[in-house]
Parts: structure tokens; sequence; C-alpha cells
């Protein structure tokens, strides 16, 4: 590649004549919508999956080993059957990967932060909300990815899907609606992190526990009354109740109601102190 | 302040603060339009928070900037709307190729799908980027980057072009490059400011040059006015042989009318010389009185040398101030 690179720059380019053409130009087109410059950041995303496809890893793997694995390991034991834990689990592992992978969009924020091009972007005359909303829409791409895989290891298992289609198309938009509103907290959390791998650490040790003190991988029922009463209210619970609802077909409106509510309220905090955050960034 | 239509840049008194380190530190500075302004400094001395504060990434602490008449705090969006900035880091997406990147800019600019791809072409053929269209950035050498990046500030031709340290770090020959495209931007009309520690790519570039040190402005005025303020440059001069150095020294001293120093070199002696037309004549005495010469050489003064005329301490008094940058990065970050 080196070399290659070598002979490109030695390949001296009439630079003058061309140069001068280009720049006398002076095209200057009317500024595109916010709407507009929000899907070309989103274009910008996919661009990065499609030559960064390693960002992809973890969000099939996790999915997969998860359910293996909680399936495999654990199933006897908490159920008795590896088949009925499979039932329970299943749409607690759906919301434990997105949420997981809600992480990365502070990671690839912070390293966006690492390299000049942010200064670039700021320095545009563009909305300022498109280039935190624009990654979202690949993000939700993620999102709807590490559902999907996990979904399809759960049906291979011989996962029953009660609700059908229509709960699984309304289990994924749950999911990703309420994994939006995480994303926007992490973005805000990758522009104050200082590298990429603080805002790794800092956001598992933070959803680790969230996730495990939930109602995804054991029933609260069979927990101590003080743990009992704080997994309750954990929203993630609340996330994993409208899920495993919209899954099984028996999901109440209020279930999904408070996922909504809470994902409104990420989104209502946190999208206004990010936007704050990357236009302040020095 | 008051609005003046011929300047492109006027700032007055700006400070920015970061925890204790004072990086600006009540700077002035005027551009007219048209022209091409040097900002000289050496690291720390806070040319970049400068540049920061006038495309409106940074608001300054105290002070106040017009852009093209805008002011940098209150009219943001309008300053943004007519400059473009190359920062000191790449900064286009290393992992998307040197056409996505293009294409990406000017979408956000405004261009329809099928302009901006055609844009994105022009501009990487006519920066001899035609055969690297579809190759990631990350694989592009030092200076194809550096291509890259400044012809991404060209996506829309800006009325003023901010360059940070433009040439830094690239070989010989991507420099003049780099150069060419500056003068042809001026050319045709941009008002380009760029920030350098070399005195020569200033003096070759700019019509007026800015000498920062300490977050102010220590010295301004043409490259002219700065060398004669400086002294022409130093004449560095290495003997045959070690034995006759300091018959050498008495010779030239006399000859040049300046103190001339020994160097580390056992051969070698320099000066700096006011009269550059006193040179000539000091070579010939050395000739007369039988020293042999191997090196005769008139050299423009450094950045080292300017701050040593300007300060009375040499540039690189101010190494603890890379370390400030760093703490200013970290600041940042």
């Amino acid at each position: 590649m080196t070399t290659q690179a070598q002979q490109q720059a030695g390949s001296t380019p009439d630079l003058d004549a061309s140069l001068l053409a280009v720049l006398a130009q002076g095209e200057r087109p009317s500024r595109p919508s916010a709407v507009s410059a929000a899907l070309t950041f989103g274009w910008r995303g996919l661009l990065k999956i499609k030559h960064v496809p390693e960002q992809l890893f973890d969000v099939t793997l996790t999915p997969i080993l998860f359910t293996l694995m909680f399936t495999f390991i654990w199933g006897g034991a908490i159920e008795g059957s590896t088949g009925e834990y499979l039932q329970y689990i299943l749409p607690g592992i759906l919301v434990v990967t997105v949420t997981f992978t809600t992480v990365y969009s502070g990671v690839t924020m912070n390293t966006d932060l690492t390299k000049g091009v942010v200064d670039r972007f700021r320095s545009l005359p563009i909305s300022r909300s498109a280039p935190l909303a624009g990654p979202l829409l690949a993000d939700s791409c993620r999102y709807v990815l590490a559902a999907l895989v996990g979904l399809a290891v759960g049906l291979v298992l011989g996962y029953d899907v009660d609700g059908g289609v229509l709960g699984v198309i309304g289990a994924l938009a749950v999911l990703v609606v309420f994994a939006l509103g995480l994303a926007w907290a992490f973005t805000a959390l990758g522009l104050v992190m200082k590298t990429p791998q603080g805002v790794m650490n800092f956001g598992f040790t933070l959803i680790f526990p969230l996730t495990f003190m939930s109602s995804a991988f054991v029933d609260p029922e069979t927990m101590p009354d003080g743990l009992q009463a704080i997994v309750e209210q954990n929203p993630f619970t609340r996330v994993v109740t409208a899920t495993r609802g919209l899954l099984e077909g028996n999901a109440s409106w209020d279930d999904i109601g408070i996922v909504l509510a809470f994902a409104a309220l990420l989104t209502a905090i946190f999208a206004p102190l990010t936007i704050r955050l990357y236009r302040t960034k020095a | 302040m008051t609005k003046n239509d011929n300047l492109a840049i006027e700032a007055t008194g700006l400070v920015k603060c970061f925890g204790e380190t004072r990086a600006v530190d009540g700077l002035d500075l005027s551009v007219e339009r048209g022209a091409v302004y040097g900002v000289l400094g050496p690291n720390g001395a806070g040319k970049t928070t400068t540049i920061k504060i006038l495309t409106t990434l940074l608001r300054p602490d105290a002070g106040c900037a017009r852009v093209m008449g805008h002011d940098v705090v209150e009219e943001g969006d309008a300053v943004r709307g007519l400059v473009s900035l190359t920062g000191q880091l790449a900064s286009v997406d290393e992992d998307l190729t040197g056409k996505e990147n293009l294409i990406l800019l000017a979408r956000l600019l405004g261009f329809s799908r099928s302009r901006a791809k055609s844009r994105a072409i022009e501009l990487l053929e006519a920066f001899g980027l035609g055969d690297a269209v579809n190759r990631q950035v990350k694989n592009y050498s030092g200076g194809m980057r550096r291509r890259i990046d400044i012809a991404a500030s060209m996506v829309v031709t800006p009325e003023l072009m901010f360059l940070d340290e433009p040439t830094t770090g690239l070989d010989p020959r991507s420099r003049n490059q780099v150069w060419e495209i500056i003068r042809s931007l001026a050319g045709q009309g941009t008002t380009v400011l760029l920030t350098t520690q070399y005195l020569d790519e200033a003096d070759q570039l700019a019509g007026r040059i800015a000498v920062v040190d300490h977050g102010k402005v220590i010295a301004e005025g043409t490259p002219g006015q700065l060398k004669a303020s400086v002294g022409s440059g130093a004449v560095h001069v290495r003997l045959m042989g070690a034995e006759r150095r300091d018959e050498a020294q008495q010779l030239l001293a006399e000859a040049l009318a300046a103190p001339v120093h020994l160097e580390a070199d056992p051969a070698a002696l320099s000066a700096r010389v006011d009269e550059p037309e006193r040179t000539s004549h000091a070579m010939a005495e050395l000739d007369r009185a039988g020293i042999e010469v191997a090196e005769f050489a008139l050299g423009q003064p450094s950045l080292d040398e300017v701050f040593l005329a300007l300060t009375g301490r040499p540039a690189e008094d101010q190494t603890d101030e890379q370390a400030e940058e760093f703490e200013e990065e970290e600041a940042a970050a």
C-alpha cells in the first residue's frame, strides 16, 4: 500500500490549471434541511459499517453467545429444562443485547472526537442536531440486526412466538425506540469521556447491573424482598415486560406506553444536552 | 469595534483560558480581504485556539471578533457559511474513501446527489487524487491526506480559508504542492489565513505576518519589515580545517561588523548579519588570508532567530508550552 501511495504522490499533478477551474466555479447551493443533513450523516454511518464490518461482530456475536449460554448453562438449573428457560429469557436477551449495542453510539462519537473530522463538521453551516441525530439511523440498523440475530437463534432452538409477526414487529419497534433514547445518553457520555475505552468501560459498568437486576434472566419472585423491590422499579424490567408481552401476544398498552414514555424522557433530557455538548466542545 | 468592510478578520482583545493556561491572551488581528495572512509562532503560542475562535468552534472568554463582517459569537451561522477550516489533524473521515468524503460534505452543503458526485470527482482530479478516488483515506500518504483535507475545504469555494499548519510533517515535494494550492486559492480571490512554525513558509506565501507568542501578537508586518527588524539572516561558515578558526572569527567579526559565534562543530562559525552585502566582503577577506572555506551560506533567519530578536529568547524556550498544548487538548477532550 505504501509503495502505491508513494507512486501516487510521485505523479505530480498539473495542479494549477484544473485547480483554478474547480475553484472558479463559485457554486453555492442553498442549505439542506435538517432532515436531509441528518440523513446524510446516517449514510455516513452506513458507509462506516460497510468499510469496517468488524464493528458488526459484537452485534451479531453477543446475541448468539448469550442465547446459547444462558439456555444451556443456566436453563436446567433455573427452570428445570432448557426449553422452558429459553421461552422465559429470549425477550430478556433481546433487550440486553440491544442495550449493549447502544453503548457503541458513545464509543463511535468519542472515536470521532479524537480525529479532526468533528471540527470539520462543526465548522459547517448545517443544522446543529443533524450530526448527532444522523448516526442514530445507522445505529437503529444495528439494533434491529442484534435483535433479529437473537430471535433467529431462539427460533432455531425452539422458541415459540405466540405474538406472531405483528408481535415481532411490535417488539422490534419498542426495542429500537427505547435503544434510541438510551443512545442519546451514551452519546452524551461519549462527548464527556476522554477515550473510547473509557466510554466502553463506564458504559458497561452501568449497563451490567441495570440489565441483570431486571426480570430479563430470572423471575423477580425468586429474589430477596429488598432486591425484588428494586428490580420491579428498574426501567429495564418494564422494557423486558413489554418485549415479552409483545412476543407472547399478551402485551398491555400500559406496558408499552411506559417504555415509550421512558424513551421520551431519556431523549428529552439527553438530546438537548448532547447537542449542547457537541456545540461547545473545544 | 467599528465595522470595517475591507477586513476579512477583525479581532480585538481575544482571550481564551483553559484552566490556568491563558492560551490566547489579548490577541488583536486584522486581515484584509483577498490577502494571504500568516500567523507565525511556536507550538503552544495560541495559533490553533485563535483559529478555533475565528471559526466559531470556541467561544472567546473575552474580546470580540468579526469574520467577513459577522460577529463570531452572535452570528456564528453566517460565519460558518463563508469560511472553511482545514485543521491540523486529518479533517476528513479516514474510514471512508476520498470520493465518499467529498460527497458527504457536498451533500451537507446542499448539492444534489448527482452534482455532489460530480463535484467530488472534479475536486479529486484537480488535486491529483484521481487514482485514489475509491481508496480509504487511511491508506493515503501524508501528502495525499493533506490534499484531500484541503479539497474538502473547497467543496464550496470559501470566501475565507483557515489553514492550520498546512505543511507540518510534509516532505518538501508535498509541501510545494500545498504551497501551489494556496497560491491558486489566493489567486482567485479567497482570503487565506494560515498558521505556520516556519518563517520561510510565511515569507513564501503571506503578504503580511503576525508573530504570536504566549497568546499575543508580538510583531506584525510584511515579511520584509519583519525580516528587517530581525536582521536579514545568518551567515554559516565551515572551514576546511579547524586550526585557523580563531583567526577566521576575528576576520569575519571585522568584515561583518557583527559578533561571530563558534559552533559546536570545531570548524564552523556563524554570525547574524544585518547588511547582507557585507558577506561577500567577508568571503573575500577569508580568501585573502588564505583560510580555506568548505561551506559559506547565507540563510534566512529561522523562527528561533526571529524569536531571539523579538523576545530575547529562542522559541525552544517554550517546550514547556508543548506540554500545555497537550493539556489544552486534554481540557478539550
